[in-house]
């Protein structure tokens, strides 16, 4: 028996007991891994499916007029067939155009108009229409008087109430500013307080408190930061409410561990050969740190930057706090202005009643995946690209 | 280290010369308030925005209750102009208002919300009282002093005038506005009344009550078909199929527009808005076009915009008074809240 364990025979019974049971656990995990891709491949499948649409639009062909009673309402610019399928926002900015441009009156105009949201609806999924405006419809796409085309709206406007009009550009906007603001904040403070911690401080019981610190900091849910920068920001400070100096500002404080961690880690991996070479050139600390550290560090600092922006950027909950989740049509021109970003407008989206609203919500985190995407490839390249290995 | 040291308080002094000026005038109107007043202030907001030249208000669904909170902290840029609600002001929220220096306040009442028990057409008319209805849906009943898991099958289990048929109510699901009227109006305005210990709103979820979406057509096509099944939601969807369907009547009065606008009707609430008058002109702009586009008839009139988005116009004569009384910023007086 004994000899037979020792030379370790195929056929020993044990040793075919732990082959079978590396089997099986490579098969759990590969499993895993299956399980896990399926989930993808469904949530993409699904979203993709669902927003797809989105991208397209039906418009319809109408004659303007511009007339005495148009400059009153701007429906009258319609024929009245044409008031139940031409988008009523097409026509609701004629009094103001008329207002801007008084040569405008007696004459028409022939364009294409984006059909109602129901009748675009229609057009794409058979969704239910009165039968009366369904025969309408269908005539006028048998005349090639309805067409579809490229949705340059949706990449163009704001959010609306007429799902026909809604679109993504205010939000993107305000995501840029918030994102702008949470770098200028979150970037510095943290890129300074890491090389302070790393190469400055001594380590006595004061700076493993902080360090301590920092590293739960991370973990604390955004929630949290969201009532904080409430209090901070709104109420000490005063900084306007729903306005994207306050979200970056909150979404910054959310961001700032995570800079001061993966900066310290970049800081921690340039060898000390290199601080000890220039220290012996007769470089101060602070030479040492600029002219050497910092420089050879920087790749994995702009990757631990780039990373937190992302996680910041699909936050949602602190903003919910700081009165992002609003409905702000018009994009932000400055940092003081009410703005939305791109998280908070699918999830308005979402909540919306009406049927057309499904295309737009997943239309919506299509861009917003596109975007975090893009992000993560960069900190992917910039890693792959500068990183140097000592 | 001088540049350095230098740099660092140039950054320091920039990032709190940034926050400190802030306390400018807005120009755009901010305005806070009730999910259910919502999409329509929303759409008025939209219409506002593109038929003037002032920039589009900016506004968040904050309930009632949290828009009051904001709207009664005080004057300035940084509180909201106008807050929206869907039941009147409480007199303790018009004293916070007061202490904090926000003392003329104008009311603007803009219709009505009612929600309606309907069925098939082919049905005869029937009469529930609000009890009834709590005992239909609730998940327990209370029997000898003790509550008990809920036993009727048939509406004639609760009371023999009732005809026997199966209870089986569609409605909405726990994340409607119009489940939370329906808690509120129905469930927990009766229950104590009802032998509960105090109010009551679990519903029961043994099938007899199903959640039917926040899709109130389907839950019409489903009570069509299914004749016994009532079906519970917004008064507007009634009034759009009153071929097919129609509502019983709650305590002995039929839902009309008539009734809800008056509140006879018991399941049915009112729609507010409250103006800032100390920020018009001072702190924004706009406030008097926006305000008057949400009264005007195009708007609340009985076949204005937002009728078709689903709300129920004030009667003829209520709502020439409220149109006047805002038109005029009528001061809100303690008196009017506690009457």
């Amino acid at each position: 028996m004994s000899t037979r364990r020792l030379t370790g025979s195929a056929n020993d019974p044990h040793i075919r007991r732990r082959y079978r049971a590396e089997k099986r656990f490579k098969a759990y995990c590969i499993g895993a891994v299956g399980i896990a891709f399926a989930i993808i491949v469904a949530f993409f499948t699904d979203i993709i499916s669902q927003g797809y649409t989105a991208f397209w639009q039906h418009q319809v062909q109408v004659t303007l007029e511009y007339n005495d009673r148009s400059a009153r309402l701007g429906q009258f610019a319609l024929d009245s067939d044409m008031r139940d399928i031409a988008s009523r926002g097409a026509t609701r900015s004629i009094p103001l155009e008329m207002e801007d441009n008084p040569d405008l009156m007696g004459t028409t105009d022939q364009r294409w108009v984006p059909v109602k949201a129901e009748i675009d609806q229609y057009l794409k999924h058979g969704h239910d229409l009165p039968a009366e405006l369904r025969q309408q419809v269908d005539a006028l796409a048998d005349s090639g008087r309805i067409q579809s085309a490229f949705n340059t709206r949706f990449f163009t406007t704001g959010d609306s109430k007429l799902p026909e009009l809604a679109g993504i550009f205010s939000a993107a906007v305000g995501t840029l500013y918030v994102l702008g603001i949470t770098l200028v904040f979150a970037f510095p403070i943290g890129v300074m307080s890491a090389v302070y911690l790393e190469e400055f401080a001594p380590d006595n019981k004061l700076t493993q408190t902080i360090e301590v610190n920092i590293n739960n900091l991370a973990a604390v849910p955004s929630i949290i930061f969201g009532l904080l920068g409430l209090a901070l920001f709104i109420n000490f400070f005063g900084v306007p409410r729903s306005s994207a100096l306050a979200g970056g500002l909150t979404l910054g404080l959310m961001t700032l561990p995570i800079i001061i961690i993966s900066t310290r880690a970049a800081l921690r991996a340039v060898p000390d050969p290199i601080r000890q070479g220039a220290f012996a050139m007769g470089c101060s600390r602070w030479q040492v740190v600029r002219d050497h550290v910092l420089p050879s560090s920087l790749p994995g600092i702009l990757t631990g930057t780039i990373i937190g922006l992302a996680q910041a950027m699909g936050e949602t909950a602190p903003l919910i706090i700081v009165g992002m989740i609003a409905y702000i049509p018009e994009a932000p021109s400055g940092i003081f202005e009410s703005a939305t970003v791109l998280p908070a407008q699918v999830f308005t989206w979402a909540s919306e009643p009406q049927q057309a609203y499904v295309e737009k919500t997943a239309a919506g985190i299509m861009v917003l995946l596109a975007v975090l995407l893009t992000l993560n490839a960069t900190a992917v390249f910039l890693r792959r690209k500068f990183e140097r290995r000592w | 280290m001088k540049t350095w040291k230098k740099s660092a308080i140039a950054m320091a002094a920039l990032m709190s010369a940034s926050t400190v000026s802030v306390a400018q005038e807005r120009d755009q109107i901010r305005i806070v308030g009730s999910s259910t007043v919502y999409p329509f202030a929303s759409y008025v907001v939209e219409e506002f925005g593109a038929t003037s030249r002032n920039p589009t208000p900016t506004i968040e669904s904050t309930g009632s209750g949290g828009g009051l909170r904001l709207f009664c902290e005080g004057i300035g840029a940084g509180t909201p102009d106008i807050t929206n609600a869907s039941r009147r002001m409480k007199p303790s929220e018009f004293d916070r208002c007061q202490e904090n220096g926000v003392e003329n306040i104008t009311e603007a009442m803009i219709g009505s919300d009612g929600i309606v028990f309907a069925q098939s057409a082919e049905n005869d008319d029937l009469n529930l009282t609000r009890e009834q209805v709590l005992l239909a849906v609730a998940a327990e009943v209370p029997k000898n002093g003790d509550l008990v898991e809920n036993p009727y099958d048939n509406w004639s289990d609760i009371d023999s005038s009732l005809p026997d048929r199966e209870i089986e109510i569609l409605g909405p699901p726990t994340t409607s506005g119009t489940r939370d009227a329906f808690e509120e109006l129905v469930m927990a305005s009766v229950s104590e009344e009802a032998g509960y210990p105090g109010e009551y709103t679990d519903v029961r979820s043994d099938g007899a009550y199903v959640d039917s979406g926040e899709n109130d057509n389907l839950i019409i096509k489903r009570i069509q078909e299914n004749r016994s099944a009532f079906g519970i939601f917004g008064y507007g969807f009634l009034e759009e199929n009153r071929d097919s369907v129609k509502a019983a009547s709650i305590d002995g009065v039929e839902p009309t527009t008539e009734n809800i606008s008056t509140e006879t009707y018991p399941v049915a609430r009112s729609l507010w808005f409250y103006i800032k008058k100390a920020h018009e002109g001072d702190v924004v702009s706009g406030i008097d076009g926006y305000v008057s586009l949400f009264m005007d008839d195009l708007m609340i009139g009985p076949d204005g915009l937002l009728v078709e988005e689903g709300l129920i116009p004030l009667p003829e004569k209520a709502r020439r008074k409220w149109q006047e009384r805002v038109a005029e910023r009528v001061n809100l007086k303690r008196s009017d809240l506690t009457k």
